[in-house]
């Protein structure tokens, strides 16, 4: 068994799956039945001035049948008493002491308001602080969630704020719906970040209902943009990890969230820079016990490749994604066809034909038996075949002998050198 | 699948039996497996499908929500494409071909053809129009699968076709000919629903060559498509045949699709002479009306059967026995003129024959005798010989002589479609290529009658 355990700035947990600050960290009897079912840290929904919800709240993306490819809602932060919360949280973390319990915070954006909650939240024995910057909707029009997060100096500030008072160390929560994240990530950095967790949600409108024509979901027949979330948004998500990953000058811890569905996901991100993931719409639509895979294929994965820890596996990604202009222009990969594992779907076929290079073509045999063949002379090695090929092995990108590397940006040097 | 352990067979409620065994497919299961379909290109279902229906967008369509669409994609190929859907031999058609096969396992594609055309009659929609008259005229002999789909097609083009049905409705084999549980009437009926909707006149209870002559039917009509079928089962030409209780199988099929079910089979054991399609409708009715025992007597084995495989295995499950290798000698009668059993023979194979299939020859000495109480004979149909020579077209034992294209015969103004044409070595009496050839024999007419039209 791989050491699990993570330390994200000095928060430890027993492994590296939190759940999100979101529903399903609403209350104290959630927390213990996720820590029960095996996560190792939960972010406590947002604490703040108790609000007023809507109802409904949630919608989700359906694609092809499948159900929750992304998932959107308009919930705002907890509706419940601060010192409801606050007493939940000291009779879990009393239970669950070897757990991380770190508490997310949203208040305006005034020195005294951020003191007073600090103060009282790590006076009931918090491992941590997050910072919600991010929240989309609703709080956001009241100044706070990512009316603060897209404001660079807002972050910085309000971070500030938070580390003259915290004890305990505080991650700042970023929003994606903002240009560069590197900048608002950079910002929480100056402030005085311990760490950063990204993403929050992004600015979502879920789809519009063709028979009465309303908004997906609305209340009483009007809507308004919710927080984007689940597989569909990993790969932007995985994106923005990355590249705060991979700036010199963010050099704090990341933790990541974003799409994380399985133990899978988990080691992208981790590969990719993160020190930990939280967890937020897989575990809404299956319920916590997910957690018990999560943790045995992480494990399974680490002994398979011989690693220890999985704090071993941080960032070992990182130094492989890189700028355009740093890619080799002289790699060549084509595409092969197995005609044993082909089916003759000729999805290929007419992928490659009306939407890339025209070169797979449809031949029939002496025999009278059609097949598929790739005229390699034309093939761009744009993977757009073996992406629709739906058989396991039919269709394989080869690595064809290459010139001397060269990428963009050397070749551009090259040639104002020879000037 | 959900399977629910139910009573197969009812011995109290027959007509229960007789409802449609397969339930279809519910939204969910719809979605599910139209969603799994590759959406292939240039895809071998769509070859493999005798009247050619556009497979993989009728299954997109089902999974983007646009059934109407699905539908039409489905009837537009196949005038009966609701009822094919129930009994097209999908496993050696369409989902045989599929290429799924080869890699997990094929779609379903009839159970979606089922549940597109299914919504559509549900909806009652109207899913064609009548084309701009054209000033032709065309009489279609035989309200069946093929002249259907003749009437159809011909009426898109703007001809004004006559349907003559011999029987009190229209729909054929569909509506008479195939098992209640398989196929109900109501999917039949829609079908020739569809095709009056394109102001075509059924008239039925009119026997062309009985009610009207062939040579009015000529002098009236600028065409004529003989869609006629195939009649009676031939006698058995044993000792016995006139017995009470001695049953032609279409006819008996017929009697279960045709109102009130009989109570006479309750507790009878019956003999089904054949294994052909009809043996196996005769057989299973036979369960169906609560007979205690059935045996499928077959004077070759099981290699030789042409029933399909599911139909031999939905036989099976119904409690049908098959004896192999057993001919029929002589009906047995009691004193009141009533079956009382049938003498049988033992059969041997012996070489294959000029068709290929291996004949069979009496082993000597071999009679049993089985005690039945009715006999139903299923080895094969008539021809209509006196309506073909009333037209004065050529055949070979009864089949017309028609061009394999344009499905034109001895005389040009007449084309012939469906079992008319079906013999030995002559091609599938299926439903779904009765419908296609249907459809071929109607675009052979309007492309000689706009070449006419231009001629003058």
């Amino acid at each position: 068994m791989a050491d699990l355990s993570i330390n994200l700035a000095g928060i430890k947990s027993p492994n590296p799956f939190w759940l999100a600050s979101a529903p399903p960290t609403n209350s104290g009897y959630q927390v213990q039945r996720a820590f029960e079912a095996g996560w190792g840290g939960a972010v406590w929904k947002t604490l703040g001035d108790p609000i007023l919800n809507v109802s409904s709240r949630f919608a989700a993306i359906n694609f092809n049948g499948q159900r929750v490819a992304g998932f959107n809602n308009i919930e705002l932060i907890t509706d419940r008493p601060l010192d409801v919360n606050l007493k939940e949280i000291y009779e879990t973390k009393k239970r669950f002491p070897n757990h991380a319990i770190i508490a997310s915070l949203m208040v305006e954006p005034k020195q005294e308001k951020w003191h007073e909650i600090v103060k009282r939240v790590e006076d009931v024995g918090v491992d941590g602080l997050e910072l919600n910057f991010g929240c989309p909707h609703g709080m956001a029009e009241r100044g706070m969630g990512s009316a603060s997060g897209q404001v660079p100096s807002l972050v910085e500030k309000q971070t500030y704020w938070v580390k003259e008072a915290a004890k305990t160390p505080v991650i700042v929560k970023l929003t994606p719906n903002i240009t560069d994240i590197t900048v608002t990530a950079e910002a929480a950095v100056n402030g005085g970040a311990d760490a950063i967790s990204m993403i929050n949600t992004i600015n979502s409108l879920m789809g519009v209902d063709l028979d009465t024509w309303n908004t997906i979901p609305h209340v009483a027949g009007k809507g308004a943009h919710g927080g984007y979330c689940g597989p569909a948004v990993k790969p932007i998500a995985l994106n923005m990890v990355a590249e705060c990953a991979r700036n010199p000058r963010i050099s704090v811890p990341i933790s990541g969230i974003g799409g994380i569905s399985n133990w899978q996901d988990a080691v992208e991100f981790i590969l990719m820079g993160a020190a930990g993931v939280q967890v937020c719409t897989a575990a809404m639509h299956h319920g916590f016990r997910i957690v018990e895979d999560m943790i045995e294929g992480l494990d399974h994965y680490l002994d398979s490749k011989n690693i220890s820890a999985v704090s071993e596996l941080i960032g070992k990604s990182v130094p492989r994604y890189s700028d355009w202009g740093n890619l080799d222009l002289h790699y060549n990969i084509t595409a092969q066809i197995n005609t044993d594992v082909c089916i003759n779907c000729n999805k290929c076929h007419i992928a490659c034909e009306d939407t890339s290079h025209q070169c797979i073509d449809m031949i029939k045999g002496d025999n009278g038996r059609s097949y598929l063949k790739v005229r390699e002379e034309d093939c761009v090695g744009c993977n757009l075949c073996a992406i629709v090929c739906p058989v396991e092995g039919a269709i394989t990108m080869v690595e064809q002998t290459s010139m001397q590397p060269m990428t963009w940006n050397e070749r551009q040097a090259a040639l104002n050198s020879s000037k | 699948m959900v399977t629910i352990k139910t009573q197969r067979i009812s011995i109290t409620d027959l007509e229960r039996n007789f409802e449609e065994a397969d339930r279809g497919f519910t939204n969910q299961e719809a979605l599910e497996e139209s969603n799994r379909c590759l959406f292939c290109y240039d895809a071998p279902c769509i070859k493999a499908c005798p009247t050619g229906i556009d497979i993989p967008s009728f299954i997109k369509k089902i999974a983007s929500g646009n059934l109407l669409g699905s539908a039409k994609t489905i009837m537009s190929s196949n005038p009966v494409g609701a009822s094919c859907a129930r009994v097209c031999p999908t496993e050696e058609l369409c989902e045989g071909s599929c290429v799924l096969n080869h890699s997990t396992s094929p779609i379903q594609i009839g159970k979606l053809q089922r549940y597109a055309t299914d919504w559509a009659i549900k909806n009652e929609q109207t899913l064609f129009k009548a084309g701009t008259p054209n000033g032709k005229t065309a009489a279609v002999i035989g309200g069946g699968p093929a002249g259907l789909s003749a009437a159809r097609e011909l009426a898109r083009f703007g001809f004004r076709v006559t349907i003559y049905e011999a029987a009190e409705k229209a729909g054929g084999l569909n509506t008479y000919g195939i098992v209640s549980f398989r196929l109900p009437q109501s999917i039949s009926f829609w079908e020739v629903e569809q095709v009056q909707k394109l102001n075509v006149r059924i008239l039925t209870n009119t026997m062309a060559g009985r009610d009207v002559s062939a040579e009015e039917l000529l002098h009236s009509y600028d065409y004529i498509v003989l869609a006629a079928g195939m009649a009676h089962v031939p006698d058995l030409r044993i000792e016995g045949e006139e017995l009470k209780g001695v049953y032609d199988a279409i006819e008996f099929v017929k009697a279960t699709k045709s109102g009130k079910l009989s109570r006479d089979f309750a507790g009878k054991r019956v003999a089904v002479i054949g294994a052909g399609n009809t043996a196996i409708d005769g057989a299973t009715c036979s369960v169906r009306l609560g007979a205690e025992n059935v045996k499928i007597l077959y004077r070759r084995s099981v290699e030789e059967m042409t029933a399909y495989d599911f139909e031999y295995e939905f036989a099976k499950q119904d409690g049908v026995e098959f004896r192999w290798l057993t001919a029929p000698k002589r009906i047995i009668g009691d004193a009141e003129g009533q079956v009382a059993g049938i003498e049988c023979v033992q059969m041997a194979l012996g070489d294959p024959g000029e068709d290929g299939r291996r004949s069979p020859a009496e082993v000597e000495g071999s009679e049993f005798t089985l005690p039945v109480d009715a006999v139903i004979k299923a080895i094969g149909q008539t021809r209509h010989l006196p309506l073909i020579e009333a037209f004065g077209l050529q055949h070979e034992y009864g089949v017309v002589t028609a061009d394999k294209e344009t499905f034109q015969t001895s005389n040009p103004k007449i084309f012939a479609c469906g079992d008319i044409l079906f013999g030995k070595g002559k091609g599938d009496a299926m439903v779904v290529t009765a419908a296609q050839q249907g459809k071929l024999a109607a675009y052979a007419i309007h492309k000689q009658a706009q070449t006419a039209g231009t001629a003058k």
